[in-house]
């Protein structure tokens, strides 16, 4: 019986990787927020955490098989397509469509739920450990 | 883990916004400096801003699935252009500066504008310095995973 490490960690390490992806995308929108034309974007957490778990075979979501070389992947090449242009709510002359307030709103959630997922992911360090010192 | 690019996109910003707010004091500095011809009177300075474009960079690399998410990294300063708004032209025949029919050309400087350039940079700033810290925060948390 071998200790697998990632049926250990179970999907918090995918978790904490989109996390940080999603702070650099709202970060490049913060720093944008006077760019004439350019349009904020955001990802779709849900569908790239579960493109990440599909990839590396964890979870239950379901994939699409191809049976065929000119079918094409599902989902896929993938990420381009989670990550989508945020609809404006007051949309500015120059055609920015960054509201700075929104963004800090939800880097600043993002911010929590990234420590949280990174508690977690700490605590199945610390269970881990304590299994391996058989204290 | 990407989270370094995090600086970089913050830095970025920082440094527009500076850009921004130093042409911001130079407009103010210089909107009373008179001038006797239009082609010698101080014109008010705007920087343009872009998102730094990373495709082309993006599609050489091939890169890793995740690193390619974000259409573009940061913002750059394309230039600094020089406002072509009609000059401010005052009839002062006393005036050391005044042409022989008494005009002196004075730059095209919105004090009013320029104010509020003023603070949407410094907000602007203070913004990209919150990311920035928030980035540090969360660097510094992975550093103790497993302690």
């Amino acid at each position: 019986m071998t200790i697998s490490f990632s049926n250990a960690l179970g999907i918090h390490e995918q978790a904490l990787e989109v996390r940080v992806q999603r702070a650099e995308i709202l970060a490049n929108n913060l720093a944008n927020a006077d760019t004439p034309g350019f349009k904020a974007r955001d990802v779709d957490f849900k569908a790239i955490l579960g493109d990440q778990m599909s990839a590396q075979g964890i979870g239950g979501a379901l994939k699409m098989d191809t049976t065929n070389g000119k079918h094409l992947p599902h989902g896929a090449d993938g990420g381009a397509e989670a990550l989508l242009y945020r609809t404006p709510s007051q949309p500015s002359v120059d055609g920015n469509t960054v509201d700075t307030q929104q963004e800090t709103a939800e880097f600043m959630k993002n911010t929590l739920q990234y420590q949280s997922s990174f508690q977690f992911l700490n605590g199945r360090f610390k269970s881990l450990t304590s299994a391996i010192r058989g204290e | 883990m990407s989270l370094g690019q995090i600086f970089d996109i913050a830095g970025s910003g920082m440094a527009a916004q500076s850009i921004r707010l130093n042409t911001t004091a130079s407009n103010i500095a210089n909107a009373d400096s008179a001038s006797s011809s239009e082609g010698d009177v101080y014109k008010a300075r705007k920087p343009v801003f872009s998102a730094v474009r990373q495709d082309a960079f993006r599609m050489a690399l091939g890169g890793d699935l995740m690193d390619e998410l974000p259409d573009s990294k940061g913002v750059a300063v394309k230039g600094i252009i020089e406002s072509d708004a009609p000059m401010d032209m005052r009839y002062q025949p006393d005036h050391p500066m005044a042409d022989d029919k008494g005009f002196v050309m004075y730059p095209n400087v919105n004090i009013v504008e320029e104010m509020a350039d003023m603070m949407s940079a410094s907000r602007s700033f203070q913004t990209n310095v919150d990311v920035m810290d928030a980035a540090k925060t969360m660097m510094q948390r992975i550093l103790t995973l497993g302690q």
